[in-house]
């Protein structure tokens, strides 16, 4: 049994990295992404483009401006001086928001009466634009505390001590680059498995495979345990990367990461396979491929929060692979989570591959042009 | 009699070559109808992927779990603790000891701690003020930096309302007031859904065309092809008219949703709409086809497919992630992805209207893409057998 599954696991080798633009196509791709992605997939925002019409000409707007100008976050593209001149700056994309300080502004602040400051955004990316303001609100709460401070007032008065726990500055990218390596890991899986049952298909010599001595479970494990050794190898590399390009921290052990990977990849290759058997043609495949790896990525949890979705929708995910092993992902790198915290991540993975492998296998037989 | 020997000499090259063409676009159509993937593909996808990414992905975060430490209680941490529950933003849970709270934020069943100390009812009216701790679970950042905006959003409400119970107003001295421009509700899907839109068209485009030729030279039916006396452009002309019509009518139905279903407001004209769309999905053809020419075989050019479409143009288009806040390298890069053009051209006509500066640049630049992806196209795609 053992050297038939080996025998085609050969072939199956041979079929996926014979053709030179195959092999390129598995290999440089998930890295070039991994660094293109890994510095461009961030909500922290920096340069931010702003314009100021300040009319006042009091000691206080210079100073508040000035702990505007000096923040790294912003950049200062153009300085107003009429009403007219706001609207093509925000409209053209030149500026993503424009800081208007009124002409009694500091006169205000010397009385004790609430000075507004007015803040236009740039709404077209209403997640860029409410980043951008709260940058400017934690801007603007220094200059209050400050000045409260000369002042004397008896009103009661709080104030918050933040400390983030396993991302202590709350940077993006360690929440990020993690996500990335599960998100590439899927799609190298999917280029290996979907398209091959639905090639042989397509050229006729799956039928040939059928009627050999072969059954369906070898077949299924001579086409799955590729997919897992080049998953194996793609995703140490994008670890490999992570954590000594990316500096990302690994806090947890590797063995709970790895067996994450390993159930993560049974129900990946199994998804891929049960695609790839359904579809009678390779375009069949590739467009399943597709409406897999799409949704799959989208409620993963990668770029927005599973939590924030409607219950339905939250319900639909868990039939996600992905969903599981972005928890996995992040709870061993950042927070160093144990094995047993995360068997309510395992089981739900290993439970879809094995159902999907023996679909799969079932479909070899039962699915005929 | 005098017809027939009238047609022997070659016919009219315009008019023959509309008849092969004809004849083309048929067989195109008629594969198409064979093989329903495509149709699935122009209408199935942008309606399936538009409803889920309309309703299940929000940046919004709400009734966020988090756990309310209270020392020791008293009317000031009742009061606190009421405004943090009457919050949509929170659900919150109390507990006596700071090691409950942590051992509950372990477990992921509080994603922030606020700490109330024993001697906070005391230590707002000091001159220095109480100190409320606060303990972000920093590993999802951006949902982190979200949460830590709301607790302080409400601290400062309640501290103006206790101040106002005692006949004293506390006003912060800069009031901050933001106006939102194009979306001043802040709707996320306003922006998600256009975004969306370019996604899903860059999908649309690369996946109808990238397999149809190397198809062609799978089976060796383009050896067929290559003995008659149709020309190369007229075969790659055969191939994209059939599959920009079913491009096109996909388009329409996603931007059909994004206006009736998720209620985008569009502000600018629909016809420039659509000719921008037509343009960037001749972009996105043009893009399948250069792959199906170069990868020569199905396998290879559905890996290609699917390793420059989707997650280029979901993470480097500007749809979700800011591109200025990119460093400078990754920045011209994005200058490759035809749907950060695209993005852009669909954000400012549904929520800004016709603004030229941004529609022109952007337009170009697809026009651009287009001649090259076709012309390239053009160029590699010879008669040849090998």
């Amino acid at each position: 049994m053992w050297r038939r599954i080996v025998a085609l696991m050969r072939k199956e080798f041979l079929a996926i990295l014979k053709d030179k633009k195959s092999r390129i196509v598995l290999i440089g791709p998930p890295i070039i992404q991994l660094l293109v992605f890994g510095y461009a997939a961030t909500y922290d925002l920096n340069q931010v483009p702003f314009a100021v019409y300040n009319e006042d000409q009091g000691e206080a707007s210079r100073d508040l401006l000035a702990k505007l100008r000096l923040s790294p976050t912003f950049h200062e593209v153009a300085i107003v001086t009429h009403d007219a001149e706001i609207a093509p700056l925000i409209d053209s994309k030149k500026a993503l928001l424009l800081i208007h300080l009124g002409p009694d502004f500091s006169r205000n602040l010397d009385q004790g009466i609430p000075a507004p400051l007015q803040v236009i955004v740039d709404g077209r990316n209403s997640n860029t634009a409410m980043i951008a303001l709260n940058y400017i609100q934690s801007i603007v709460e220094v200059f209050n505390k400050e000045w409260n401070a000369t002042q004397q007032l008896g009103t009661p008065r709080a104030y918050l001590v933040i400390r983030a726990w396993f991302n202590p500055n709350l940077e993006s990218r360690w929440f990020i680059v993690p996500g990335i390596i599960g998100l590439l890991t899927l799609v190298v899986t999917m280029l290996v498995t979907a398209l091959s049952v639905a090639r042989e298909r397509e050229q006729g010599t799956f039928d040939q495979l059928l009627v050999t001595p072969m059954r369906p479970t070898e077949i299924v494990l001579g086409k799955a345990l590729p997919g897992f050794i080049i998953g194996f190898a793609e995703a140490t590399l994008i670890m490999v990367v992570a954590v000594y390009w990316f500096r990302v921290p690994l806090l947890g052990h590797l063995v709970t990461l790895y067996i994450g990977l390993f159930l993560f990849l049974l129900s990946a290759i199994g998804v891929g396979l049960m695609i790839s058997s359904i579809s009678l043609t390779q375009q069949q495949g590739l467009l399943g491929a597709f409406l897999f790896l799409v949704p799959s990525i989208i409620l993963s949890g990668f770029t927005t929060p599973i939590a924030n979705m409607p219950p339905a929708v939250q319900y639909v995910t868990y039939i996600n692979p992905l969903r599981y092993f972005m928890v996995v992902l992040r709870a061993v790198f950042l927070q160093g989570a144990p094995f047993l915290s995360l068997l309510n991540q395992f089981w739900p993975m290993a439970l879809i591959g094995i159902v999907t492998l023996s679909l799969a296998g079932w479909l070899f037989r039962h699915r005929m042009s | 009699m005098s017809e027939t020997s009238q047609s022997l000499p070659p016919p009219p090259v315009r008019f023959g070559s509309l008849m092969r063409m004809n004849g083309l676009i048929r067989k195109e159509f008629l594969q198409i109808l064979r093989d329903p993937s495509s149709i699935a593909i122009a209408f199935l996808m942008p309606f399936f992927l538009l409803l889920l990414f309309g309703y299940g992905v929000s940046l919004d975060a709400e009734h966020v779990p988090v756990a309310l430490v209270v020392e020791a209680p008293d009317p000031e941490t009742a009061s606190l603790a009421g405004s943090f529950m009457a919050s949509r933003y929170f659900s919150p849970t109390v507990y006596s000891r700071m090691s409950e709270a942590i051992t509950a934020m372990n477990e992921r069943r509080a994603d922030a701690i606020v700490h109330l100390r024993s001697d906070f009812g005391r230590m707002i009216y000091s001159s220095g003020g109480a100190p409320i701790q606060v303990i972000i679970e920093g590993s999802d950042a951006n949902t982190g930096r979200l949460v830590s905006g709301y607790i302080e959003g409400t601290v400062q409400i309640w501290l103006a309302q206790q101040a106002r119970f005692k006949g004293q107003s506390l006003q912060a001295p800069v009031d901050m007031r933001p106006r939102i421009w194009f979306n001043s509700e802040v709707r996320s899907q306003n922006f998600l859904v256009p975004g969306l839109i370019a996604v899903i068209m860059t999908l649309i485009g690369a996946l109808l065309t990238s397999m149809v030729v190397a198809r062609e030279w799978e089976r060796g039916t383009m050896e067929a092809l290559a003995v008659t006396p149709v020309t190369m452009t007229e075969i790659l002309l055969g191939k994209l008219i059939p599959y920009f019509i079913l491009g096109m009518g996909g388009m329409i139905l996603a931007v059909s949703m994004a206006y009736f279903l998720f209620e985008v407001p569009l502000r600018g004209s629909l016809w420039l709409l659509i000719a921008t769309s037509a343009l960037f999905l001749l972009v996105a053809l043009g893009m399948g086809l250069l792959i199906s020419i170069i990868a020569r075989n199905q396998f290879v050019a559905g890996q290609v497919a699917i390793i420059v479409t989707f997650l280029p143009a979901f993470i480097l288009s500007g749809f979700i992630f800011d591109i200025a806040s990119m460093p400078v390298g990754v920045q011209v890069i994005t200058h490759l992805i035809a749907a950060r053009y695209y993005v852009a051209i669909l954000q400012t006509i549904f929520l800004a209207g016709d603004i030229w500066s941004v529609i022109v640049p952007n337009t170009m630049a697809l026009f651009v893409m287009a001649v090259f992806f076709l012309g390239v196209s053009r160029r590699k795609a010879r008669k040849r057998l090998d």
